[in-house]
């Protein structure tokens, strides 16, 4: 049984729906998607690159999908705010995957930049949309196609030529429901020529006992001269599985940080398919895992050095403990002519249990010969010669092994260039590893007697 | 204070400690020397609880109390220090967060509360004054990117602030340039009180010009095979292991 025919029927029953609460431009690339599911087999679970993903298993729950875009009560969004000390952003809000704005959604935003609903967007500008929607995320890929058949709305981000926004824009994407249910998220990132802007984007999952199913797609294209920083964090919970691809395309000196944060989660595979188009880019590729009980993240990373100078220094870290399986694929991809590129790639890890299993692939493809490039991968267990001597320092066991594993994230973390964020991250790092319960916990809603801080 | 009494231990599977007996009051100095491989670092890490090193006779008491028994960290609280040979590195634990961790810890086994942010500033300032150390090591890493004879000054200053009942400094002097050797030796002095007592294991006599022993004791295949004064020391800088080394195999031989 195909875990993918339960969509197609789905859609082919209630494609008036689907199209009617959406817009022509996303409407227009359904039937290829359709196509393409129609012509697919999901990669078997065990096969390359899907050592640790089993699609089919996260696909074939029968998950409510909100088509008929039925309202939920998004009343609260209006007064949602982040208490995240020192992090002042322009809020945007996908309550499952319904558009939600805040009082802060455009406050403090320059001229020239477009931040809200994808559909919105798709609707006032046809045609930018149109010119860049679906353009660079392979529908070939099963994440993209069920995304493109089914997305409704989504978030869009257009900044236009030369605008810098210096406030970042925050996208909490949050799943509350009663029953199972898929959110169909799409993330739509236009950065024109010598624009610049910054992005947060946080998963946070209100039921802890539902199962939920998180499928996003991002396409970025990032112009040339521009710069973005990407955050992506997740904070969900056990029963919540995520499929995330991101598409990245650099012009020319364009300069892009992205950072994948999975801090909490119950089963993801968060993908990056990132390409210079042009000469200078650089690109930073950040990621960091903290995984136990039976937890499961699965990374997989492609970067493409079509042009010549380009620059990508990746480094992606795990901790993995208890039963949790981790996987890191990465590769690096230089075709020939891209002479002076510079690609280092490294994935690290701590396994701290022996029944947790880290699987990695670093991998390089070089054409060129007048590059540096270099890979490496070391999956280990915390050092006891450290452990040792901060227990002779009095340290207890219990602590030196914590320092030591926020020690390792600390790079990762010091990559960080937004105010605010480093700050907090190194917070709910500590908090994590010293297995607080408790996440971010900084979303509040308003409410009659809500205080800042207070559960309500 | 410590009472050693016929040690044995091994690491992996191999004995290095063949039957140890030292006693050390406070107050006191001793030096424990000795050729390569003869067991000296073994019975630093054995004493400091490091768990690769297993025990398999004997007995050590400290303040009366089974040392053994406990674990490195309450060894640390109950006043034993180790300044190790080889000082490790720790990327990524600022060495604020590493002191701050461990006067927390002592403090909360004597059952007080953590020191206030101005006291802890305060206790650092004054003991990294003992040695000398850069203020700007502070804000480091552990040991990360310290020259041999920052390492070495570190070590001392982390037993300024822990003030412990023993040290054990193992091989303080190795890699240190005269003038290192001295800041070390004299922070070491400093920190001497007639409460305390010190183990100093060397394999020179040049570190004992400054911190004076009353003990000598040589190591040799795992046993201490010969106790003395000042002037053992200065004899074996004259005439080297070799005598003694042929005198305790002959006695085996026979």
């Amino acid at each position: 049984m195909n875990a993918l025919k339960q969509y197609i029927d789905l859609y082919k029953r209630h494609n008036d729906l689907v199209d009617g609460n959406s817009a022509g431009v996303l409407n227009a690339l359904r039937p290829g998607a359709l196509e393409a599911l129609e012509n697919m087999r999901l990669p078997a679970y065990g096969s390359e690159n899907y050592e640790t993903t089993d699609l089919e298993a996260i696909l074939s729950p029968d998950y409510g999908v909100n088509i008929a875009r039925v309202d939920i009560d998004v009343n609260p969004a209006a007064t949602f705010h982040c208490g995240v000390p020192n992090l002042s952003t322009a809020l945007f809000l996908n309550v499952n995957d319904i558009y939600a704005e805040t009082e802060r959604s455009h406050e403090g935003l320059p001229e020239g930049v477009y931040a809200g609903s994808l559909r919105r967007f798709a609707t006032e500008y046809p045609e930018v949309a149109a010119k860049y929607y679906g353009a660079c995320a392979d529908i070939e890929n099963p994440i993209v196609a069920l995304d493109t058949l089914l997305a409704q709305d989504g978030v869009a981000v257009w900044v236009k030529k030369g605008v810098k926004v210096e406030k970042p824009l925050q996208i909490v994407n949050i799943l509350q429901n009663g029953v199972p249910l898929m959110a169909v998220r799409r993330l739509l990132v236009i950065v024109e020529e010598g624009a610049e802007v910054t992005i947060l984007g946080c998963d946070h999952t209100q039921n802890p006992d539902v199962e939920f199913l998180a499928l996003q797609t991002v396409e970025m294209f990032v112009d040339k001269g521009s710069r973005l920083d990407y955050y992506d964090l997740e904070e969900s919970t056990e029963k919540t599985s995520r499929l995330s691809s991101l598409y990245l395309r650099q012009g020319a000196d364009s300069n892009v940080l992205i950072d994948g944060m999975t801090l909490y989660n119950g089963r993801t595979r968060n993908e990056y398919y990132c390409r210079f188009e042009g000469e200078r880019g650089s690109l930073r590729l950040l990621g960091m895992g903290i995984e136990d009980r039976s937890r499961r993240l699965d990374t997989y990373t492609k970067v493409d050095h079509l042009h010549k100078e380009c620059h990508t220094d990746e480094l992606f870290k795990f901790v993995l403990d208890d039963e949790a399986v981790g996987a890191f694929a990465g590769l690096v991809h230089v075709v020939k002519g891209a002479d002076k590129t510079e690609a280092y790639q490294s994935n690290r890890n701590i396994v701290g249990s022996d029944k947790a299993r880290m699987f990695s692939k670093p991998q390089l493809e070089i054409y060129d010969d007048d590059v540096k490039c270099s890979h490496g991968a070391a999956t280990g267990q915390l050092d006891e010669t450290q452990v040792f001597y901060m227990r002779t320092r009095g340290i207890p066991e219990d602590t030196a092994k914590l320092l030591l594993k926020q020690a390792f994230m600390a790079d990762v973390i010091d990559g960080v260039r937004m105010k605010g964020l480093k700050e907090r991250l190194q917070l709910l790092v500590e908090r994590r590893f010293a297995g607080h319960p408790l996440n971010c916990s900084s979303c509040h809603s308003a409410c009659p007697q809500g205080e800042e801080g207070e559960e309500c | 204070m410590l009472k050693v009494e016929n040690l044995h231990a091994r690491i992996n599977g191999k004995e290095i400690l063949k039957g140890i007996n030292l006693e050390v009051r406070p107050g006191e100095v001793h030096a424990i020397m000795g050729p390569n491989g003869s067991g000296k670092s073994t019975l630093s890490m054995v004493l400091a609880g490091n768990p690769t090193y297993e025990v398999t006779e004997g007995s050590v008491s400290f303040y009366d109390k089974d040392l053994l028994a406990m674990s490195p960290e309450i060894r640390s609280h109950e006043g034993l220090f180790l300044g190790f040979q080889y000082p490790v590195e720790i990327p990524g634990v600022s060495m604020v967060n590493f002191m701050r961790a461990a006067v927390n810890a002592k403090r909360e086994y004597f059952g007080e509360g953590p020191m206030s942010a101005t006291d802890f500033l305060k206790l650092m300032r004054e003991k990294r004054a003992v040695v000398e150390l850069d203020t700007k090591l502070a804000s480091r890493s552990v040991n990360e990117g310290f020259s041999g004879g920052e390492k070495k000054r570190n070590e001392i200053f982390q037993m300024a602030v822990l003030e412990p009942r023993l040290s054990i400094l193992d091989e303080t002097d190795s890699g240190l340039d005269i003038d290192a050797l001295r800041v070390v030796a004299e922070g070491v002095n400093k920190l001497k009180t007639e409460n305390n007592a010190t183990i100093v294991i060397t394999h020179y006599q040049r570190l004992l010009d400054y911190i004076k022993p009353q003990f000598i004791h040589i190591l040799y295949k795992g046993r201490i095979v010969m106790t003395g004064g000042p002037e053992l020391a200065l004899e074996l800088e004259e005439r080297g292991y070799d005598w003694i080394k042929q005198q305790v195999d002959a006695q085996e031989n026979n």
